[in-house]
């Protein structure tokens, strides 16, 4: 038997076993784990019939820009394997692989488009060269296992050295642009970034802890680099280019509010563009562009007893921080729920980095999770009114619905915070399940 | 304000400015905050924040000043505060740090509080000696050495102090030992510490304490802050210092939740 079908099988079998015992719906990372044990060179085998192979990865935005670049192809008519939503370690993309897999192992697609985290990012492209790569931006997160951003920004550096054909990159971030300098002759160069009239928007996407890096240049953006045109709160549009002739995209109205999910949709459309080439068509984007849901978390709407209830993952400081001028604009009440586990980041140091001072007008209702009165401490000194603390995740969401059963709510929520009170949320309304999402953008 | 300032985020516009004419309160408390672009990850700006925060709840007046390379201190310095960086931010700032260390050793001699976190913790020490035995010297405020090694000590921290209770952060490669008579900061109940070792963590003398605690280790442990802004406002008004009664209920609550589930 081939060694690789031997891997298929035994890792469909993992994957079987963990949905029976309820692990989910195959963005599990176990089978993943067995069918690598079985052929270490699995992943390469795979991938070998697929074209095109582009790794998505960067500290923030990672599973929105995925969405978007994979719903921006397939709505160009390309077929597209992807990892689920946040599975972003290579093993949960070969167990979503295995799902897909016929026994003798190789991927049928036109391009697989995977979100990766920096580290896995660098492991997966050890195994697979990507033919491209999208860098959307270094910040600080996750530092247990990163430890340093010049560390983080090291490992992007180094996959982009791997990438063979193609890199997208972010022209307003320090460490992200310098990547450029770092790569294989012939490789193609395309930037993303703001347009020139918002740039002093850009703070409200910069990493706080980049600021020793302020003193670099954004390169000279061409015609086929994207520069983000927002229309407002939600609608934007993409200029190819500084000229003032420049083609545009757009405006679209994005399904996701703020310039954080515009920037991503920018660094995807730029993407999609250097991968379609002559097929890339402004009608097809726009559809996909405006039809593509938020992931879940990320801003999600949850109809909880005919009110709106957003749930709003918040993971590192740069991300606090957009997501409150994003929803600053229309103050609902709020709970923050904060754990410190370590998927959520250990350290809540960051809370400091962020400014909170958008939420003074309407308060915060309540704020839980195992760091429940630290948040509460730190929004004591941004002069933010705290109704009050309960750590224990279920008795707050009890109370928080209960006192505001009337009005538009908002939780803002750390990831294993999300994951609970997606979990109980479950129990009460509609929530979709996780990583079941129907496909988007589809012609 | 220097172009080179970065925000504090919730300081109020102009705190850096002296106070007008009759509004001093109980007296101005001038606070420098050590190179904040290059030294002041994982929070430590809130030290910052905080203290400034409770000077002015106590009635006196904070003015905030930030010390960037090549400037020159304030006349009046009444209280100084450092934070961690990455190993780039280190070596930017370390020939400045030459160039003011006779003044810095001038007001820690003559009593003036300072804190010290993480990297600037380990430049105020006698040396640096880097994994491939090059030493770089420290400012020797602090009688520690600090060993860099590959392995990382990460994780929350629980420790007994003068103060009492102390929470708070650690994230460092360096290990530091202690000089024969340099008193530490606190004892180790929970994480690592100066070394993993010896059970203790960070090193005082006088009124200068160094610490690897980020968190931001003063909002989370008020008397810590309280402390400091004690001994400041004594060196900068010539009068004991005369706090308000504050409301810290919340701070209590976040230290001691997390001093319970770390001895747990
Ligand atoms: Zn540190």
């Amino acid at each position: 038997m081939l060694r690789t079908t031997a891997a298929v099988i035994a890792g469909k079998a993992a994957r079987t076993a963990a949905r029976v015992r309820g692990g989910g719906t195959g963005g599990s990372a176990l089978p993943g784990l067995v069918a690598e044990k079985v052929d270490p060179g699995f992943l390469a085998h795979a991938l070998r019939d697929v074209p095109q192979v582009v790794v998505v990865s960067g500290t923030n935005g990672k599973t929105t820009t995925t969405k978007m670049l994979v719903a921006l192809l397939r709505a160009h008519g390309r077929t597209v394997f992807t990892n689920p939503t946040g599975s972003n370690f290579t093993r949960g993309v070969i167990s979503a692989m295995l799902a897909e897999l016929p026994l003798r192992g190789r991927l049928h697609a036109d391009l697989a488009v995977l979100e990766l985290d920096e580290a896995h990012a660098l492991h997966f492209a050890r195994a697979v060269a990507p033919t491209h790569a999208l860098l959307l931006n270094v910040a600080r997160d996750q530092l247990d296992r990163f430890a340093e951003i010049d560390h983080t920004a090291g490992l992007l550096t180094e996959l982009a050295g791997m990438t063979t054909d193609g890199v997208v990159l972010n022209r307003d971030d320090p460490y992200v642009n310098r990547i450029a300098g770092g790569l294989r002759d012939g490789v193609a160069v395309r930037w993303f970034g703001l347009d020139a009239a918002i740039h002093d928007r850009l703070g409200e996407l910069a990493e706080h802890d980049a600021r020793e890096q302020d003193d670099f240049e954004a390169p000279p953006a061409g015609a086929e680099d994207g520069l983000l045109e927002p229309v407002d709160e939600s609608a934007m549009g993409i200029r190819w280019g500084a000229a003032d002739d420049a083609e545009r995209l757009g405006p679209v109205t994005l399904r996701q509010r703020g310039l954080a999910a515009m920037i991503n949709a920018t660094a995807a459309t730029t993407t999609a563009r250097m991968l379609l080439g002559a097929a890339f068509e402004d009608a097809a984007a726009e559809r996909a562009l405006r039809t593509v849901a938020p992931p879940f978390g990320r801003g999600e709407v949850i109809d909880a007893d005919g009110q709106p209830l957003e749930l709003v993952l918040v993971k590192n400081p740069a991300g606090f921080t957009v997501a409150l001028g994003t929803y600053g604009s229309t103050p609902v009440a709020s709970m923050i729920a904060i754990n410190d586990d370590y998927a959520d980041g250990r350290d809540v140091s960051w809370l400091y980095d962020v400014d909170f001072s958008e939420l003074r007008a309407k308060g915060v209702a309540l704020t839980s999770g195992v760091r429940g009165w630290d948040m509460a401490l730190r929004l004591q000194y941004d002069d933010v009114p705290v109704g009050g603390t309960e750590t224990d995740l279920g008795a707050a969401l009890g109370q928080f619905l209960a006192e505001h059963a009337e009005e538009p709510k908002r939780i803002f929520c750390t990831y294993t915070a999300m994951l609970a009170l997606r979990r109980m949320l479950a129990e009460r309304y509609d929530v979709p399940e996780m990583g079941t999402e129907v496909e988007e953008g589809a012609p | 304000m220097s172009t080179r300032d970065v925000t504090i985020l919730g300081e109020p516009a102009g705190s850096d400015r002296p106070a007008d004419p009759g509004g001093e309160g109980k007296g101005e408390i001038h606070l420098v905050h050590l190179y904040p672009r290059e030294m002041s990850i994982y929070g430590d700006l809130g030290n910052t924040r905080c203290l400034a925060a409770r000077i002015r709840r106590h009635g006196y007046v904070p003015v905030v000043h930030q010390h960037h390379p090549g400037a020159e201190l304030p006349a009046q310095v009444d209280l100084v505060v450092g934070g961690g960086g990455q190993d780039s931010g280190q070596v930017t700032v370390e020939d400045d740090l030459e160039r003011i260390g006779d003044r810095l050793r001038e007001l820690a001699a003559a009593g003036t509080p300072m804190l010290m976190i993480c990297g600037m913790y380990q430049l105020f020490g006698n040396a640096f000696v880097t994994v491939e035995g090059k030493s770089l010297p420290g400012l020797g405020i602090l009688d520690v050495t600090t060993h860099g090694n590959e392995k990382r000590m990460i994780g929350p921290v629980v420790l007994s102090t003068d103060v009492g209770d102390v929470v708070g952060y650690e994230n460092h490669s360096g290990s530091t030992t202690l000089g024969a008579g340099q008193a530490p900061f606190g004892r180790v109940r929970h994480g690592l510490g100066n070394n993993g070792t010896d059970g203790t963590e960070g090193a005082r003398s006088g009124h200068v304490i160094g610490s690897y605690l980020h968190g931001p280790i003063l909002p989370a442990n008020p008397a810590l802050a309280d402390t400091l802004i004690g001994w400041a406002a004594e060196q900068a008004t010539g009068h004991p210092f005369a706090p308000e009664t504050l409301d810290d209920e919340v701070a209590r609550q976040a230290q001691q939740r997390q001093v319970r589930r770390l001895l747990a």
